[in-house]
């Protein structure tokens, strides 16, 4: 079905157009409980474990505001430059969907909690661009459909559907930049560039798990081309739920050269919702909606307005993290890097998750030697960010400590790492259910190395003989005897031990 | 009909406590009325014998121990509007799409009725979803009318008030959005009252107008109201717009009134509520209520609230409006009535089918109202409008009040009108409305006390009196005043000149 559609050359494109973006990012907090209820949050939970009468919307029900959810919203919207809303309230966004307990979804329309603000990102050669932050307001999510039968998952052609609705009230911000013009070829890297960015800040802030894979980080993008030296804006198209910063430039790379082949062609953009292809990197209209959704928004009757005093406002400007700027110049110091040496870390997406991993107990040689080798090659194979492994630093973290305290070798401390990047729990899950602990026990070492020179006899009487090198393979061996779980330095001397 | 069912809920308490009755025996004696008039008046969709027996008995084993009564209305029995849910009881708010559904938790107002050892009898009918003036509204059919079985007990709450009336219950609870509590109170010779928005919790009161919606305390007495007042009422922490302040002393104030001394208080006849639209004799009653007012010693004053006449439209587009939307979870998805399901029949063809054969014609009436004033286009010129008219006659209340402490008027223009009388005319229905909607558009607290039997037809008639937010005191203290003067001139309580019901099996 893409292969027909006809893109345009890229340099092409931007030697004609000149994009311009907007792009929607919605995040889930990760606040305890949810917006308006006390359910809890947690991902990944038994489906309709963490429901309640008001997140599905049972007949009486109330919402409740969640204030430590509306404190991640005033906290955000500082950390973006914003104006915080002396005023604002909630409104009703009225349409009919299963997934959507209340059929509306409780949300603010005209009059977002903050606003009117901006971000600096920094693009892999340093360049600085400044990005203009139109509003960033409060939500709730909706629950889950699974649709059964059909070929796609998709409603269409499914047999039933299931619906989950523990994710139903979760606290939301949706962050909404205003149009980036003017940054030419840059716009895919500037899109992504973006992404990270309000991904790093939101990490920095605590305030979200910012998994893009997990769904806790969702982006939309805006975007529509214009013919080079033309001011008004053109047509533009909405890609929706790009699921990884990599996708993020795809998405937007692509639908500039698909726009472009439709614009040259002579045709028009259509004004629609598209879906992105992970595997080819196309994307495709979404549901053709026969007429314009009129979402009949009215303030929410059953929450009072939020107004929040001058002094918390304050008070939470307080508890913002370091901007990012001086957070490097400080990381800089910190780890003694050269300046060459810190522009790799960036632009390898590795300075905040070796801080992190850094903040939760390892060293910052410890930490880094981990993010930028191992853990590098395995996003690397995955096509991901480091920040998108499904590894937290804390777990690394954890690992690191395993292998200081001897519980540990580096050989057994990867397969621990890959346990947890294959989902099996935390660090100290994985060492149990795959049995990796360090065998420390010196008799059954003894017992190991007593059956490797007996095994090798030859090679035993040239270590007795002398030839101290040859040990080497007696401690390969027993290695491999234990699945290498020995200490192979103990193994080592107890070899050294026994032949002399 | 046993004398049980003939006392006041206070004399019901004070007989449990004493020990004179029990609570059960006096559960069962109105479980027997419900039984022997229920087939003739229709005031109940649901009887809870069992649970109510169960309740009466705790109270009175705790009674028994020794142990001091929950509350002063521990062991009193109780109808509930069907409207608020109950934990384990059917609840339908009157509707075919809710047919079947049990809750699966309480109101906070049905929580605290419990809590206080009130016996919850059963719920009581009302017109489908809290919207109408009669009950003819409800899926379940209407009504009767105590006074006259031809004709409709009010509404929406009219299940509630005709149970006091047929003396199935000393007392009800009801909500009122646009007069739901008062006007059937007015047309059944009981007392009802809305009190400020805010002072009792709507968690668990299913939403027709979440803005307007609110609990409310009926009984055949003021001081019953008020002790019912006390139990429910209070802030709660599962309701965002519930009053985060103490009730103001209301059982104190309706004692006090009854001691009919007025002097002092300031009362203010709404000039706009009179005139075309009323019936004489329910003119005639009210005039003779505000002079029994002003033989209390109460200094009447005439006060003007020009916006009145523009709280019946502004209201017929805010209601409709937040009915839209409270009433979109009705979609088969989750709970309720489920028809159209077949093979190749998608969620929205089931959601269609299930709103089209569950709501009835009144409901659909509001949707599609609410609907249409919403949309985008036509919201500045219906419910903006509507808003700005809301904050004007709130203004007018409050210059009213400068004036006077309470206001007066008809609970309604007209007495109980006849069953069938007006469902072709919706414009003459809602004008039933005519005089209790500012309240609800402002927020503040009203009551509507009997003011006796209309000359003409021999109906009952009802006083309202308007308070400001906050001030429910002061319709408990002109009420219990008022109360007192009437029936000391008419030798009795009006409510026990209602005719015998014709009982059926006994
Ligand atoms: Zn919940």
């Amino acid at each position: 079905m893409t292969t027909m559609v006809e893109t345009m050359d890229y340099d092409e494109v931007v030697e004609r157009f000149d994009p311009v973006l907007g792009l929607e990012v919605h995040v889930e907090l990760s606040t305890a409980t949810k917006m308006f209820c006390g359910c809890a949050t947690t991902f990944g939970a038994e489906p309709n474990t963490q429901v309640c009468p008001t997140c599905l919307g049972l007949p009486g029900s109330l919402p409740v505001m969640n204030g430590a959810a509306v404190e991640s919203a005033i906290r955000i919207g500082l950390a973006l430059n914003c104006q915080i809303a002396p005023w604002c309230r909630f409104a009703r966004k009225n349409y009919f969907y299963p997934d959507m307990p209340k059929n509306f979804q409780t949300s603010q329309y005209d009059e977002p909690i903050a606003f009117d603000g901006w971000m600096d990102l920094e693009l892999p050669d340093g360049e600085t661009v400044r990005v203009g932050i139109e509003r960033a307001h409060m939500e709730e999510d909706t629950g889950k459909s699974l649709h059964v039968g059909g070929a796609t998952g998709r409603i269409h052609g499914a047999s039933h559907s299931l619906l989950d609705y523990n994710r139903a009230g979760v606290p939301l911000i949706e962050i909404v930049t205003k149009p980036i013009e003017g940054v030419g070829a840059r716009a895919p890297e500037v899109a992504r560039a973006y992404v990270t960015a309000l991904r790093d800040l939101l990490r920095a802030l605590d305030v979200s798990d910012v998994r893009m894979d997990q769904g806790s980080l969702r982006c939309d993008a805006n975007v529509s081309l214009r013919e080079r030296g033309v001011s008004e804006f053109g047509t533009r198209t909405e890609t929706k739920n790009v699921n990884s910063l990599r996708s993020v430039e795809r998405a937007v790379r692509y639908e500039m050269t698909r726009q472009a082949a439709v614009l040259a062609g002579g045709g028009e953009v259509v004004q629609e919702t598209r879906h992105f292809h992970e595997a080819d990197g196309s994307t495709s209209p979404g549901r053709v909606k026969e007429t314009a959704e009129d979402y009949r928004y009215f303030p929410e009757p059953d929450l009072v307005p939020i107004a929040p005093s001058e002094e918390w406002i304050e008070r939470l400007r307080g508890t913002l993290p370091e901007k990012p700027a001086e957070r490097r110049k400080r990381i800089q110091q910190d780890w003694q890097l050269s300046d060459l040496e810190l522009r790799d870390l960036l632009n390898a997406g590795a300075v905040e998750v070796i801080a992190s991993t850094v903040d939760a107990g390892a060293t910052p040689d410890e930490a880094r030697s981990w993010w930028v080798s191992y853990l590098a090659q395995q996003a690397n194979t995955r096509g991901v960010e480091l920040a998108e492994l499904p590894i937290s630093p804390a777990q690394v973290a954890r690992v690191i400590a395993l292998v200081n305290s001897g519980e540990l070798t580096n050989s057994l401390a990867k397969q621990v790492v890959d346990g947890v990047l294959a989902g099996e729990g935390d660090p100290d899950d994985v060492v149990a259910a795959r049995g990796l602990a360090v065998v420390s026990d010196d008799s059954a070492l003894n017992a190991a190395v007593d059956e490797a020179l007996a095994a090798q006899p030859d090679v035993a009487d040239k270590i007795r003989g002398g030839k101290v090198q040859a040990a080497g393979a007696i401690v390969g061996a027993v290695m491999k005897a234990t699945n290498n779980q020995a200490d192979a330095k103990r193994v080592r001397e107890l070899i050294l031990e026994r032949c002399s | 009909m046993s004398d049980v069912t003939r006392l006041t809920a206070a004399e019901l308490a004070e007989k449990i406590h004493t020990r004179e009755l029990t609570a059960e025996q006096v559960t069962q004696a109105h479980l027997d009325r419900i039984g022997a008039v229920d087939d003739f008046v229709h005031t109940f969709l649901h009887v809870d014998t069992e649970g109510a027996l169960a309740a009466a008995r705790a109270v009175d084993a705790e009674l028994d121990e020794g142990r001091a009564p929950r509350s002063p209305l521990a062991g009193v029995p109780l109808a509930l509007k069907d409207v608020l849910t109950t934990d384990g009881v059917p609840t339908t708010c009157g509707s075919r799409i809710l047919e079947g559904w049990v809750p699966p938790y309480d109101a906070t107002v049905t929580r605290r009725l419990r809590e206080a050892g009130v016996v919850i009898l059963g719920k009581t009918n009302m017109d489908e979803f809290a919207m109408g003036s009669s009950t003819e509204n409800s899926a379940f059919g209407p009504t009767h009318n105590p006074w006259d079985h031809a004709r409709v007990p009010g509404g929406s709450g009219g299940g509630s008030s005709a149970s006091l009336a047929a003396f199935e219950a000393p007392l009800a609870i009801g909500t009122d959005t646009g007069g739901s509590i008062r006007q059937p109170g007015a047309v059944t010779g009981t007392v009802g009252v809305k009190p400020t928005y805010g002072g009792v919790s709507r968690y668990g009161l299913v939403a027709f107008s979440s803005s307007l919606d609110q609990a409310g305390p009926c009984a055949r007495t003021v001081l019953d109201a008020a002790l019912l007042h006390e139990v429910i009422g209070g802030h709660d922490p599962m309701d965002s717009t519930s009053i985060d302040a103490p009730l103001p002393p209301i059982v104190e104030a309706a004692r006090r009134g009854a001691s009919a001394d007025l002097s002092g208080v300031r009362v203010g006849v709404v000039s706009e509520f009179a005139g075309e639209g009323y019936q004489a004799g329910v003119q005639r009653s009210f005039e003779a209520a505000v002079d029994v007012l002003r033989s209390l010693g109460a200094e009447v004053v005439e006060v003007s609230c020009p916006h009145f006449v523009y709280a019946l439209p502004a209201y017929y587009l805010i209601n409709p409006s937040e009915c839209s939307s409270n009433l979109a979870r009705f979609d088969a998805m989750r709970y309720g009535l489920r028809v159209g399901e077949s093979g190749d029949s998608s969620a929205e063809d089931v959601m269609r089918a299930t709103r089209e054969a569950g709501f009835g014609a009144e409901v659909k009436r509001r949707i599609m109202l609410g609907t249409f004033a919403l949309s985008s286009g036509y919201y500045d010129a219906y419910y903006g409008q509507a808003q700005k008219v809301r904050t004007l006659v709130t203004r007018d209340f409050d210059a009213a009040f400068d004036k006077a402490d309470v206001l007066v008027s008809p609970t309604t223009p007209t007495t109980a009108f006849k069953i069938g009388e007006r469902v072709d005319d919706p414009m003459a229905m809602y004008r039933a409305d005519l005089c209790t909607v500012p309240a609800n558009l402002a927020g503040n607290a009203a009551i509507s006390v009997p003011s006796g039997l209309s000359d003409e037809d021999g109906l009952p008639v009802g006083l309202q009196v308007m308070a400001p937010a906050l001030a429910d005191d002061r319709l408990y203290r002109v009420g219990a005043a008022y109360e007192v003067a009437r029936d000391r001139a008419s030798g009795g309580s009006l409510v026990y000149r209602v005719p015998e019901l014709r009982e059926s099996g006994a």
